[in-house]
């Protein structure tokens, strides 16, 4: 573990002492599903108090794994030990009885019914008649929340509290039932910043209190921080397990992805290349858009060619600016151009008609139709192209489908494969398909590579990078203040709904970006005005010396600085 | 495009702790009560109204008269209410209902208990099967309960000689009492469905069984990751409901001394009415028996109401009905809209 980042987990002493002893273990534990190998012989060893990592692409069988764990699926072969015997966990009611825990990736609790009912489902205290005890169960669940630094009335539905203090309600149920494993996959894919602070601290709570915790997480610097072990998985198969600590960045990186250090290095983890050229006239202007609550005044241009990054943290307004230009938000003020003519009573089939395309930040719910087919999701904006008096052309679908699915590498069975049983990055590449052969002037893109694998990540980030060259203008949001840094050619930083700023030039960090969008009455705006405005966009010039062995200029040597950037998310 | 420089790790942010949620806005705050006590306030008003209005209206009799004719349905609509809370339909009852009377009615020949239980059991296997194919099998609840909604119509049928015979419960027998006798001017089902629903409020808000009804329909693969027996909350929720739809099939063939085959088709639809507009969300997870049992009620006044207006033709009842349940609604969406934000 990084010294500088010791704060938070103090490790057991691994080197003097013995290991302690191991709580929760899965020996040469296989799965299939329908004939597909999910796991193949992986063996995980979850040692007495310690904070595992367990990290890979997705579809390395992570999710797998840990649904063998706590009972949800059933190995085919191998066994699971809890204490050293083996135990076999039929329904995850019996793993929860056993005491392993798990807090899923989507917060998985009850949103429509309370706080205090979502945590004492199924174990509820009882009166003498044998009724549920309400008082008691109000009072234990405030209590048992005070100490996760939640203080919300526990009477209230779950659905009318933050994401994050769900997921802090989520945590204190998987705790308060004995637990002496909790596994916790993707925990702060949901949280703020200030609630992944929280959240640490309830780690190193339960940490001091012995409990074993396995922790996925697809960011690199949580890992780092908190963790003393690490096991990767690849392609359903065990690839490494052993100490973080003296595990270089790149060196995991290039085990999950299953690729030479060197190439990692090469290619960096983020794809983008150089700027863009962009110094035409704007293809798409908006002015002055606002919309009660939501978005103040705010105005930006793109420009064919280039990527605009539109940063701010959650609830800054880039989602809703997003929609607002692809007609998806009512306005109470504020006109959207697109090459030179106004858009008269937005709305999205307006806006796509104009070439405006919106890539939703919600994939699963405002993008993919799960049920359908690889051909029929790509195909379905452009239906109204590809039909005529009603008549689809499958032909012409067909021709286009097998265009995009090659060009965006697109890994399904076949174009008649259902998008459901394709991976996120899969399903991103999918939607981007669908957008892409409308052949718009503008793309939206609203957290284009949230939740999708490094590789995938990777992929999507040369895509974004290549369609700019093309002259596409792209708007990029991103929570991934690395990948806005590097992705964007310019920057529009937003705060409560109005712009706060705006970066450009080779100059801008993401120390200036972090400044910009954590700029605090209390603290002084740091950087965050403008490290450098420079009218033409950014040089190719790099910032930092090329590295010795001489790939591309543009990428530093990952191991050059220990705070190099990876695939991962830095977040203020 | 600038190139990859490296950026110095954010320092730690403060700890701050974490904030409480805002406190609820008004709107919030009223509109579950709204979803849960609409109905009711609209049953008061609406009382309180007519009973100045039509003379008639507001006597002892009149609400003798109208509870007893509420009472089946009242029954009904209970099981309705704890399958639509898990987010499932029950589409048989309304045959279920009826297969039960005639059942009663045949069996009320060889006493009171064979007239209660023979319908209790033969419905409460209907139930099962419901149960099973939809948490077993993981059909469709609209699907499965439409079969059996055919197939218990036909085993009705197929009992009664198509409706040629009529089996009559022998008059003056206990079982005839069960469903004639009056207590205080009330019927004895008036009494019998009070009782019911005492106990599923009970049941539905102060066990765990009640509370997995609500956390299976609110989300089902939550219930499952908690470890709550999803499948068994399903079986024995629509086990419930065949029983109760039997037992008031049995309850009315008492009532009416004899079991009636061409009764209970719609009355399905009656009950959802009633239990959307007691304030039951059809997508499940949120619900109460006692709103049920104003939906039930206001139905049954508005019912009675339109008979009042002697110049009103009865068949704008189920106009009335239809209009109100789009109101309530179209207010459950609004509300639900009101809660999300």
């Amino acid at each position: 573990m990084a010294p500088s980042e010791a704060a938070l987990a103090t490790p057991h002493p691994g080197a003097d002492g013995a290991a302690p002893p191991a709580v929760l273990e899965a020996v040469g534990v296989g799965k299939r599903f329908a004939g597909v190998v999910a796991l193949d012989d992986v063996s995980l060893t979850l040692r007495r108090g310690e904070i595992h990592a367990l990290v890979g692409e997705n579809g390395a069988g992570k999710s797998t794994l840990i649904k063998v764990l706590t009972g949800v699926h059933r190995p085919d072969s191998g066994e699971l030990r809890l204490g050293g015997e083996p135990v076999s966990f039929a329904r995850p009611h019996e793993a929860q009885q056993a005491g392993v825990s798990t807090i899923y990736q989507e917060v998985n609790l009850v949103p429509m019914m309370s706080v205090a009912r979502n945590i004492f489902l199924g174990r509820e205290p009882r009166n003498r008649l044998r009724l549920i005890d309400f008082p008691r169960m109000h009072r234990e669940a405030a209590d048992l929340l005070a100490g996760f630094g939640v203080t919300a009335d526990v009477r209230r539905p779950l659905n009318t509290l933050g994401v994050g203090t769900q997921q802090m309600v989520a945590l204190a149920r998987a705790v308060s039932v004995q637990a002496r494993v909790v596994v916790m996959d993707e925990p702060t894919s949901a949280l703020e910043p200030r609630e992944v602070e929280t959240l640490f601290r309830v780690i190193e709570d339960l940490h001091s209190r012995d409990i074993a915790i396995l922790y996925v997480s697809h960011r690199m610097d949580e890992l780092y921080r908190i963790c003393e072990r690490v096991t990767v998985l690849r392609d359903g198969r065990l690839v490494h397990t052993g100490d973080l600590a003296g595990l270089d960045r790149t060196q995991l990186v290039s085990m999950m992805l299953g690729r030479e250090v060197s190439e990692v290095r090469r290619h960096g983890v983020t794809q983008f290349s150089g700027a863009h050229d962009a110094a035409r006239e704007p293809v798409l202007t908006a002015r002055g858009l606002s919309r009660r609550h939501l978005l103040d005044e705010v105005s930006l241009q793109l420009r064919p060619g280039e990527v605009l990054g539109l940063g701010g943290l959650l609830g800054s307004g880039r989602t809703e600016t997003a929609k607002a230009l692809a007609g998806a938000l009512p306005l109470d003020s504020g006109t959207v151009t697109v090459g030179g003519r106004e858009l008269r009573r937005p709305s999205p089939a307006a806006a796509i008609r104009a070439g405006i395309s919106l890539l939703s930040e919600d994939r699963k719910a405002e993008g993919i139709v799960p049920g359908l087919s690889v051909r029929e999701n790509i195909v379905l904006a452009a239906m109204p192209r590809l039909s005529r008096a009603g008549v689809v052309s499958r032909k012409q679908q067909d021709r286009i489908v097998r265009i995009f699915m090659e060009r965006l590498r697109i890994k399904a069975a076949g174009p008649e494969q259902k998008v459901e049983e394709l991976s996120g990055g899969n399903q991103q590449k999918v939607l981007l398909a669908r957008w892409l052969c409308l052949e718009p002037k503008v793309l939206l893109l609203d957290e284009p590579t949230r939740g999708i694998d490094v590789g995938a990540k990777a992929e999507v980030q040369a895509l974004i990078d290549e369609l700019a060259q093309e002259g596409l203008a792209v708007l990029l949001i991103s929570s991934d203040v690395e990948e806005l840094v590097e992705g964007a050619d310019r920057m529009v930083v937003l705060r409560g709904g109005a712009v706060a700023g705006e970066l450009s030039g080779d100059l801008v960090t993401e120390a200036d970006l972090l400044g910009a969008l954590a700029a605090h009455p209390s603290e002084p705006p740091a950087p965050a005005s403008e490290p450098a405005v420079s009218e033409t966009p950014a040089s190719e010039q790099p910032a930092c010396e090329p590295p010795a062995s001489g790939p591309p200029a543009s990428e530093p040597p990952a191991d050059a600085s220990p705070s190099a950037p990876h695939a991962d998310k830095e977040q203020p | 495009m600038k190139s990859l420089t490296t950026a110095p790790n954010p320092s730690a942010p403060p700890r701050v702790p974490q904030a409480s949620a805002p406190s609820p806005t008004g709107r919030e705050r009223i509109a579950p009560l709204l979803q849960r006590h609409g109905a009711f306030a609209v049953l008061v008003a609406l009382v309180l109204v007519s009973s100045f209005v039509f003379p008639s209206f507001g006597t002892l009799d009149n609400a003798q008269n109208v509870s007893v004719q509420a009472s089946f349905i009242a029954v009904v609509a209970l099981g309705m209410t704890l399958v639509i809370i898990t987010g499932g339909i029950d589409l048989s009852v309304g045959s279920v209902f009826a297969l039960g009377g005639v059942l009663a009615a045949w069996a009320s020949q060889y006493g009171f208990w064979a007239a209660l239980l023979l319908p209790l059991v033969v419905c409460g296997a209907i139930g099962t099967l419901n149960g099973l194919l939809i948490a077993r099998a993981g059909m469709a609840p609209f699907i499965v309960t439409l079969a059996t909604l055919l197939g218990a119509r036909g085993l009705l049928l197929a009992l009664t000689d198509e409706g040629a015979t009529t089996y009559l419960v022998p008059r003056d027998s206990a079982f005839a009492e069960l469903g004639q006798g009056t207590l205080g001017g009330f019927g004895y089902p008036v009494l019998v469905a009070l009782a019911l629903f005492a106990v599923g409020g009970v049941v539905l808000q102060r066990t765990s069984f009640g509370q997995s009804l609500f956390a299976v329909g609110g989300s089902a693969d939550a219930a499952t990751l908690m470890g709550l027996p999803v499948a068994r909350t399903r079986v024995l929720v629509y086990l419930l409901s065949g029983l109760l739809a039997g037992f008031a099939g049995a309850l009315n063939a008492a009532r009416l001394s004899s079991g009636v085959t061409i009764i209970g088709s719609g009355m399905e639809l009656d009950a959802i009415a009633a239990v959307v507009i007691g304030g039951t969300l059809l997508t499940g997870g949120a619900g109460s028996v006692s709103g049920t049992l104003w939906g039930v009620l206001l139905l049954a006044v508005i019912q009675n109401l339109i008979n009042q207006i002697g110049s009103l033709n009865s068949s704008y009842q189920s106009v009335v009905s239809g209009g109100f349940l789009i109101v309530v609604v179209v207010a459950q969406r609004y509300l639900a809209r009101a809660r999300r934000t």
